[in-house]
């Protein structure tokens, strides 16, 4: 039975990916089928049923890793001696810790507005529209095109060329600005705007999924709402802003929560396109740089608790939000 | 130069004797006898001394990925045929950030070619228990075939612990022999020739520019700039200095490294000099390190400082030879006597001391593999293996970097960063270098962070 | 007893099968669009401009995937027109260039991907069940906990997920990939369908109560159905994520070509030192086949007015 472990052939492997799945639904259904079974469950049965498997891998797999990086972060950079806030204080009077946070902040503040926003009236211009399905997805093509694709997509962007003899442009932004008779740019250079560029790329990235979970919401808008405004005289830009955007909140602040947390962690756009150079550096990009290149683990970890520490507001906000629609409940 | 060794194999046998010597010819493995066909014929008498290794597998974890990795499998399939194991290869060009994962884990490979010796001492010194000191063979093997300061390189605190596999030479200069030719200009002897040549092209080619250079290499940008400064400190202040910076047993900003800077911001931060077709001074630190010197076919520079590597970048319809469309030529020193070199390798180090990984380890630094790899490897590849046949390397560049490589009157030294700590080496002076030309950070205030960025203990 | 949803969801002769309900006939659909779209040419002008900011920076992907070497880096792409050049020789490398088979990583990247994808979305489904409907102790705070979850770095998880598997003897096949990806992306799931599963009417899960159905009957028979497009939108970015992802199938299941996915391929496709752009390009183009595929496939699952009829019913 080594091909349960290592199959080798594409039969073993679909065999197995299957297995696998009939496994894991067996499992869930025969543990469904016996809460189902017993009459008046008591509650706390039900939430270990239904939340028990889920909580034991986010156990297993997230919260103990994070409590390991908690500790580490007090330990020098072997994780040999306990070294108290050093690897923190280390961090934060770096010189170009200042940089580095005020980036980050820059990410989170922009990249969840622009994504959504763009995404927002993006979906709102082509709902019911008879091209829909594909202007979906020309807008969401980013979201499935790979790193690698997308770093060399920007490449061919930002690419700078000197504008002297008879060499031609090959980033197209510079290739525009010679064409409007202006001197090409080094975008990826020149600060304080580079951060900018790589934000750009984020953003999008990110529009597709704003877009694609928007548009789900805003056909959820139920059309007697929508034809009771229009009888009130709404349209157009009144439409969008009294009823399309209040019916969608909750869709919303999902869509915004979970493009900030993607974009706290992300690092390689800064990675493939900068390599934090040019004062281009977040967060998360000194910690992957600390962790796994310069293998000083005890800083690393201390990076990734700041990481923890700056996601704190986020989740301040969606809980305030939270109870919110728990009392409009 | 070393005269063929070809009859080393007997040595070789010897000193694999303490090996289990159990008689096996040829057995099992013909089923992928299809791939070399020379080296599958190969005799298996040389393969005796590692014994049967039927059904025994090796898994080897490097940073060589394709098209490169199919020669180094091609050239272990003797090894295959011979001794019946199977070589379990795996290439990523994340190796450096995954091996300490896979080690403090408990998923070592068995072998992993490691490319800085300041790594290797690193995982020594942070996994005892996991990395195996190299076993007899491989000391036989070491002391035969390669000069002592290979086996420090490969070495902890005076025990060896892995030998190198492949070698590369930094102190390059790439041309278009055609251009010299049509210009009349000469192959410079010493550093004075060669900033006389530059002058010389910086005022007959007003359109261009006699230098041409890029650092920028994803996260590991400022990594070439690094090799600019350690050939220079090489030059002005000489191998013994260079020994001592590399140790840190003068300060990184020593300021015999400060002149050393300042004679390469002499090029690089110089806009008479370059960036030949790529714009400014600071577009060095933009452009891909890959593909910085295509000015040189292109004719909008004359002179690019590469490692013999480079020329798995150029055209492939470019004829890389001294009489073809571009060429390199040494870095020269101060003097025609001064002959310092600079050069890296890879070192194969071992976590598992099963005898087959022992066995192929000792493989790999035997003259049987390096000529093996020689015959498989069109061009890009040679060994500091003095048992290496020359007459094997099919690329005029890779003999003419074997050449230097084993002449006695070169000076070689390992790659400065890649014997620094991580923390230096594969961060701090990457990142400072390339501040130094991207945001123009002066000479003082680079070699001052970098120096404040060295670990203390 | 069974719980059926309000009539007015389902065209009786579509039965059972609740993949296209559909509400308006198609005229009034098509009235209510012409009447309620923010038309003008303003907006048309808007929608258009966006498409193309977005699509032009992979057009040139794509334009570059055809050019010779040389070409890109000489001229930009969009010369092509005035200078044109084009070769397959990219696709022709990226294609059959590797010593092993590019089949052999699309199974791999498919094998790797379904099961990722099924498991933490039912995981997810269930908890965003109790989370919603099923009223305990410490229901906020747990899920706050979970949704903040989603912040931690992957990276921080490598070495001791990796350890214990080990310990396991599993590091290396596929189970620890599957087992990795369903607990990297439950956090999300369960926050985006939680908010989904909480819009759903109290009144509907209310009527099934009072009909004396439990939690799993409610759970498959009223909210499932109603979920779709949520479970579909999601479906897709999980697949995404999965089939893009190059860090967890590095660490966990290796390199090498038995488990290796595509993207350790692509990824490779530039060589030892090289930055073969021309190549690179070519193999994301053949890696995103897949996932456009997907995303085509699951848009019919984006029906409109599903959850507005529950409303009126």
């Amino acid at each position: 039975m080594d091909w349960l472990l290592h199959p080798e052939s594409t039969g073993q492997k679909f065999t197995l990916m299957i297995i696998a799945i009939l496994l894991f639904v067996v499992v869930m259904g025969v543990i469904l089928f016996g809460i189902d079974r017993i009459k008046r469950a008591p509650v706390w049965l039900i939430v270990t049923a239904f939340l028990g498997p889920t909580l034991l891998f986010v156990a297993f797999g997230l919260v103990y890793p994070g409590i390991r990086t908690i500790r580490t972060s007090f330990y020098n950079a072997k994780g040999t001696a306990f070294v108290g806030f050093d690897n923190y204080v280390k961090a934060f009077t770096d010189d170009q810790f200042q940089t580095v946070l005020r980036n980050t902040v820059l990410w989170v503040v922009i990249v969840p507005i622009a994504a959504t926003f763009i995404g927002l009236v993006y979906a709102v211009l082509i709902d019911r529209t008879r091209f829909e399905s594909f202007a979906k997805t020309l807008i969401f093509l980013p979201m499935a095109i790979s790193l690698v694709g997308a770093s060399i997509i920007w490449k061919f962007v930002y690419e700078f060329r000197p504008d002297i003899g008879n060499i031609q442009q090959i980033g197209l932004l510079n290739q525009l600005l010679v064409w409007l008779g202006l001197p090409p740019q080094q975008f990826l250079l020149n600060q304080p705007w580079n951060t900018l560029f790589l934000i750009a790329v984020m953003v999008w990235i990110q529009a597709g999924f704003a877009m694609t979970v928007l548009s789900a919401a805003i056909k959820a808008i139920p059309d007697d709402i929508v034809e009771a405004a229009r009888l009130d005289g709404l349209h157009g830009i009144g439409m969008f802003r009294f009823i399309t955007v209040p019916s969608i909140r909750p869709a919303l602040i999902v869509v915004i929560t979970t493009i900030a947390m993607a974009t706290l962690k992300v690092f390689d756009i800064v990675r493939t396109m900068t390599g934090g150079n040019f004062n281009t550096s977040v967060v998360a990009y000194e910690f992957y740089t600390q962790s796994f290149r310069a293998q000083n683990a005890g800083i690393g970890a201390a990076l990734a608790v700041i990481l923890f520490v700056l996601v704190i507001p986020i989740v301040v906000y969606n809980v305030r939000q939270l109870r919110l629609a728990e009392e409009i409940r | 130069m070393n005269s063929r060794k070809r009859r080393g194999y007997a040595a070789a046998a010897a000193t694999g004797a303490s090996l289990a010597l159990v008689l096996t010819a040829c057995s099992g493995g013909d089923d992928n006898g299809g791939g070399s066909g020379a080296s599958a014929s190969a005799d298996c008498s040389a393969y005796e001394q590692y014994g049967d290794l039927s059904g025994k597998t090796v898994t080897v974890y490097t940073s060589i990925v394709d098209p490169e990795s199919k020669q180094q499998t091609d050239s272990y399939k003797p090894f295959e045929q011979c001794t019946g194991a199977t070589i379990k290869y795996e290439g990523s060009r994340e190796f450096e950030a995954q091996l300490p994962v896979r080690l403090q884990a408990g998923n070592a490979p068995d072998i992993a070619y490691i490319p800085q010796p300041g790594f290797l001492k690193s995982i020594v010194a942070d996994y005892p228990d996991v990395v195996v000191p190299a076993p007899q063979a491989v000391q036989d093997n070491a002391k035969e075939y390669y000069t002592q300061s290979w086996i420090d390189y490969g070495s902890v605190d005076g025990t060896l612990y892995a030998t190198p596999l492949g070698a590369n030479v930094k102190s390059f200069v790439w041309y278009s022999p055609s251009a010299f030719e049509e210009n009349g200009y000469e192959i410079p002897k010493t550093w004075d020739d060669l900033m006389t040549l530059t002058d010389k092209i910086a005022a007959d080619h007003p359109e261009a520019k006699p230098w041409c250079a890029g650092i920028e290499s994803g996260d590991a940008t400022g990594w070439p700039a690094t090799d600019w400064l350690e050939d220079v400190v090489l030059r002005t202040a000489g191998p013994e200095v260079y020994d001592q910076w590399v140790n840190h047993e003068i300060p990184f900003n020593d300021p015999q490294i400060l002149d050393a800077l300042k004679t390469v911001g002499g090029i690089l931060k110089n806009d008479k000099y370059v960036n030949g077709g790529l714009g400014d001074v600071k577009t060095i630190a933009t452009t891909p390190w890959n593909e910085a010197a295509n000015g040189i076919p292109d004719g909008t520079c004359y002179l690019h400082r590469a490692a013999n590597f480079y020329q798995a970048n150029w055209d492939p319809d470019l004829k890389v030879a001294e009489d073809g469309d571009v060429y390199a030529f040494y870095l020269p020193g101060k003097t025609e006597d001064d002959k310092p070199l600079l050069g890296g390798g890879e070192f194969v180090t071992a976590f598992s001391d099963r005898p087959e990984v022992a066995a192929f380890q000792a493989f790999l630094s035997s003259p049987e593999w390096a000529n093996e790899k020689a015959k498989v490897t069109g061009q890009g590849w040679f060994s500091a293996n003095s048992g290496l046949d020359p007459s094997l390397l099919q690329n005029p560049l890779d003999k003419l970097s074997f050449d230097l490589l084993t002449d006695d009157s070169y000076t070689f030294r390992f790659d400065g960063s890649d014997q620094m700590p991580g923390a230096v080496g594969a961060d701090s002076f990457w990142k400072q270098m390339t501040a130094w030309i991207g945001e123009n950070q002066s000479d003082e205030q680079t070699l001052d962070n970098i120096e404040a960025s060295w670990p203390s203990s | 007893m069974t719980v059926i949803p309000p009539t007015s969801l389902i065209d009786e002769d579509e039965g059972p099968v609740r993949a296209a309900p559909r509400k308006l006939s198609r005229t009034e659909q098509r009235a209510l669009a012409a009447k309620g779209r923010l038309s003008s040419p303003w907006a048309s002008g808007l929608a258009i401009i966006i498409a193309i900011l977005w699509t032009v920076p992979t057009f040139g992907l794509f334009v570059t995937s055809f050019r010779p070497r040389s070409e890109i880096r000489t001229s930009g792409w969009w010369t092509l027109p005035f200078n044109w050049e084009v070769t397959l020789d990219n696709y022709q490398q990226a294609l059959f260039g590797s010593s092993t088979s590019l089949s052999t990583y699309f199974v791999n990247s498919i094998v790797i991907t379904l099961p990722a994808v099924v498991i933490p979305i039912s995981l997810a489904l269930l908890a965003a069940y109790a989370f919603a409907w099923v009223d305990f102790k410490g229901r906020g705070i747990l899920f706050v906990a979970i949704f903040a979850l989603q912040v931690v770095p992957i990276q921080i998880t490598l070495i001791p997920l990796l350890s214990q598997y080990v310990q396991w003897g599993l590091a290396g096949s596929f189970w620890v990939v599957w087992l990795s990806h369903s607990i990297f992306a439950l956090p999300l799931a369960i926050y985006l369908l939680h908010n989904f599963m909480k819009e759903i009417p109290a009144s509907l899960v209310e009527a099934a109560r009072v009909d004396g159905a439990g939690h799993v009957k409610i759970f498959f028979q009223v909210l499932l159905p109603l979920l779709t497009p949520a479970i579909a939108s999601f479906a897709i970015f999980q697949f995404l994520w999965v089939w893009n992802d190059l860090l967890v199938a590095l660490v966990f299941v290796g390199g090498t070509p038995d488990v290796a996915p595509l993207t350790v391929r692509v990824a490779e496709l530039s060589g030892t030192r090289g930055t073969a752009w021309q190549l690179l390009s070519a193999g994301a183009f053949i890696a995103l086949a897949v996932p456009l595929v997907v995303f085509l496939a699951l848009q019919r699952f984006f029906v409109r007015g599903l959850l507005a009829g529950s409303v009126k019913g």
